[in-house]
């Protein structure tokens, strides 16, 4: 008979292949598919998000990480592959270069993360001077920005003083006096400036009068006038000004209409050119009037 | 009666729960080995055209999913004896098939030879109130069974309806719907010792799972063990066992008799310790490699080295011829046969349409044994093995699994038992809402 009070020496277990107690239920467990999903997947879920807040909860280590990532994240950005160290400047003449330098809010070296390209841009076609410019980063750390500059086609004299346009009517730059460009045809009047292209068509066929022409002013803001020397001028319509122009400049080739003495060509009605005569010419014609009206009298 | 179905029903009530939740074990407590299966209810198998006849034919909806075995320890004659020690045995067991399927399981199917089953045949009649049988009087006519005395201390483990008869129609397998004046009904009663039983269970709820059912082992390894044309035209399994050699008897599928011989191969072993005076272990290897029960001239000339540890070298150092093993062997095995033939005799198997004797179980392969069988029990006797299910490992395929087979089978297509049929309703208390609910149910 086998003893009913002996402990079962850890010996006699060895020839025991029956699992102790413990460990049958330990296996049973382990084989409960919820509790096997949680060991697996809920117990280093939660321990994992224990040690985060536990270790979030202390300042220093939050910013102890916060300095490291700044640290890291700038010795990155700083390697010499990725610094821009000068600016290339290409299309620009000297004073708008200048502008362009001085108006451009990058302090070379700088990291290429940093460098706004698109602001940048932005930035130098504000500039009057400037049409449009290209940016871009070439290798070797070089900044390079292409301007094409606007060409001043004509002088605008407006209330503002004299200001250089070009043929879009954008400001370029603004003159001091008439005679710093005087290769420039002048426009003035209010709104002249939206019609540069016309004024200037207008110009080139007023070089047929020669030296006599002054400038074109633009009246109401609809039409324009030829101003010519001693005060002459010719009054353009609205629609087809060229075509009027060109009607006077045959007419003065043909009679010589302008080295007479009269103040205005008024061509605003196409069907009906009518000149007025100046003050001293009036009284010579009425005088001349008059001498034969006595003469025919007598 | 009531309370004596109670505990059934709830074990079914189980049992179809867990195989809805799709896992089940069963559980072979043998004197010889324990053996534990899972099994998975997933489905009918997929059959593919080029394998032939799959196991089962095809009809089988589980499959096994983990087999374990275990040589048995504190089991006597089919009876727990130890308690501590089979509680460690089948724990081995149910671990090591619960690891090979990977799955907890918490129900069990049981099934034990012990607990000296007795078979009771039972009728009972009902006068029928409509012409047309329902459900109802079926189980009115079951409830009408006059009970046996069955003893003290005894329990019912197997209550099923055999045969109906309609007026003198007899041998209707299902009478619902038929139209007669009189229903009659024999039921077959198989009852054990109830403390077997209790044993059984203590042992398995502190191995922590809980029972879903219990069957005799006479009964599922008939169920595994014939075919199909024996279990209808009558066919008796025995079942030779370690401790004990079960006996069913089977007619129209349906089991008419259950018994058990407390004798098996143990007593084999036994004898064969005593007769050449060697250990239990010894004994049981030279049963196994060298028995047999026909001696020939042969094995006069055939020796066999007893072996042993002893330490005495002349003792250990003998050799005997195999037909002295022989001469040990065959007396106690058709001393087993002949009980078995007393209760076949006591049984009426000779009156049976065909009297097919199928030997299975670790005992029946001695060889020569269904030569000495014929001598014993009659003429037609072949060696049985179990059915092929679906995921058995080949080891646990022979003779002697066919109990734990048949629990399968028990397990998945569950014949008819008294406590299936509802309680008619005159056996209500009076005045309970459940009686009222009957009622209405019956009556709508």
């Amino acid at each position: 008979m086998q003893s009913l009070k002996a402990k079962r020496s850890t010996k006699n277990n060895a020839n025991d292949p029956a699992p102790s107690r413990i460990s049958y239920r330990l296996q049973r467990l382990w084989l409960t598919p919820f509790f096997r999903s949680l060991l697996r997947t809920g117990v280093p879920a939660f321990s994992v998000a224990l040690f985060v807040a536990w270790y979030v909860s202390d300042q220093d280590n939050v910013d102890k990480i916060l300095v490291k990532f700044s640290e890291v994240r700038t010795s990155i950005e700083e390697r010499p592959e990725f610094m821009v160290s000068m600016m290339e400047l290409k299309g620009a003449s000297d004073e708008v270069a200048e502008d362009i330098r001085e108006i451009l809010p990058v302090d070379f070296p700088v990291s290429s993360f940093h460098l706004d390209m698109a602001l940048v841009k932005e930035t130098v076609e504000g500039l009057d001077a400037v049409k449009s410019a290209n940016v871009r980063l070439r290798s070797g750390g070089i900044f390079e920005l292409v301007v094409k500059e606007r060409i001043p086609a004509a002088v605008w004299q407006s209330h503002d003083g004299f200001n250089a346009i070009d043929e879009t009517g954008r400001r370029v730059s603004d003159l001091a006096a008439r005679e710093a460009r005087m290769d420039l045809p002048i426009l003035a009047g209010e709104g002249a400036d939206k019609h540069v292209m016309e004024g200037l068509l207008l110009t080139m066929i007023s070089q047929e009068l020669g030296h006599r022409v002054v400038g074109l002013v633009r009246v109401g803001e609809r039409r324009w006038d030829v101003v010519l020397t001693n005060g002459q001028r010719i009054l353009l319509p609205e629609e087809q000004a060229d075509q009027a122009l060109e009607r006077v400049i045959a007419l003065d080739q043909a009679q010589d209409l302008l080295n007479r003495d009269i103040s205005v060509v008024d061509m605003r009605q196409s069907n009906r050119p009518t000149v007025r005569m100046s003050k001293t010419a009036l009284d010579n014609l009425r005088q001349i009037r008059m001498i034969e009206f006595e003469g025919i009298n007598q | 009666m009531r309370d004596i179905y109670h505990a059934h029903r709830m074990m079914r009530q189980i049992r179809q729960n867990a195989m809805q939740r799709g896992v089940i074990a069963v559980l072979d407590v043998g004197t010889w080995k324990i053996a534990a299966l899972i099994l998975k209810f997933d489905g009918p198998e997929v059959f593919r055209e080029d394998d032939g006849v799959s196991s089962m034919a095809g009809q089988s909806n589980f499959r096994v999913i983990g087999a374990a075995t275990t040589r048995s320890r504190g089991v006597r004659f089919g009876e727990i004896d130890a308690m501590t020690e089979t509680e460690r045995a089948i724990r081995t067991a149910v671990q090591a098939a619960q690891k090979m399927a990977g799955v907890r399981v918490d129900h069990v199917i049981a099934t034990f030879s012990g607990g000296a089953p007795r078979s009771y045949g039972l009728d009972g009649t009902y006068a029928l109130e409509n012409s047309a049988v329902t459900e109802s009087d079926v189980a009115r006519v079951l409830a009408n069974c006059d009970m046996p005395d069955l003893g003290e201390g005894r329990e019912i483990m197997h209550a099923q309806p055999v045969n109906f008869s309609l007026d003198h129609r007899a041998g209707l397998s299902d009478p619902r719907g038929m139209t007669g004046r009189e229903l009659a009904t024999d039921v077959h009663l198989l009852s054990v010792d109830r403390a077997v039983i209790q044993n059984l269970l203590y042992c398995i709820k502190r191995c922590d799972l809980e029972l879903a059912g219990v069957a005799s082992s006479a009964y599922v390894a008939g169920v595994s063990a014939l075919v199909e044309d024996e279990k209808e035209l009558g066919g008796a399994c025995v079942d030779l066992g370690g401790g004990t050699t079960s006996v069913s008897v089977f007619l129209k599928k349906h089991m008419i008799y259950g018994d058990c011989v407390p004798m098996g191969g143990d007593h084999v072993t036994m004898d064969i310790s005593k007769g050449l005076q060697v250990s239990l272990a010894n004994a049981e290897r030279i049963k196994t490699v060298h028995g047999g029960v026909h001696a020939t001239g042969m094995d006069d000339r055939e020796l066999i080295e007893t072996g042993g540890e002893t330490g005495d070298w002349e003792h250990d150092r003998r050799n005997v011829s195999r037909s002295e093993l022989i001469g040990i062997m065959r007396p106690r095995i058709e001393e087993i046969l002949e009980n078995v033939r007393d209760r076949l005799d006591a049984a009426g198997f000779e009156h049976l349409p065909s009297q097919q004797i199928v030997l299975t179980g670790g005992g029946s392969q001695v060889p020569g044994l269904d030569g000495l069988a014929t001598r014993i029990l009659g003429n037609q006797v072949r060696l049985g093995r179990p059915m092929r299910v679906r995921g058995l490992p080949q080891a646990a395929t022979g003779p002697g699994f066919a109990s734990t087979v048949g629990l399968c089978l028990f397990a998945s297509h569950p014949q008819d038992e008294w406590w299936d049929f509802e309680i008619p309703v005159d056996n209500y208390p009076a005045r309970s809402v459940k009686r009222a609910v009957k009622w209405f149910k019956d009556n709508w």
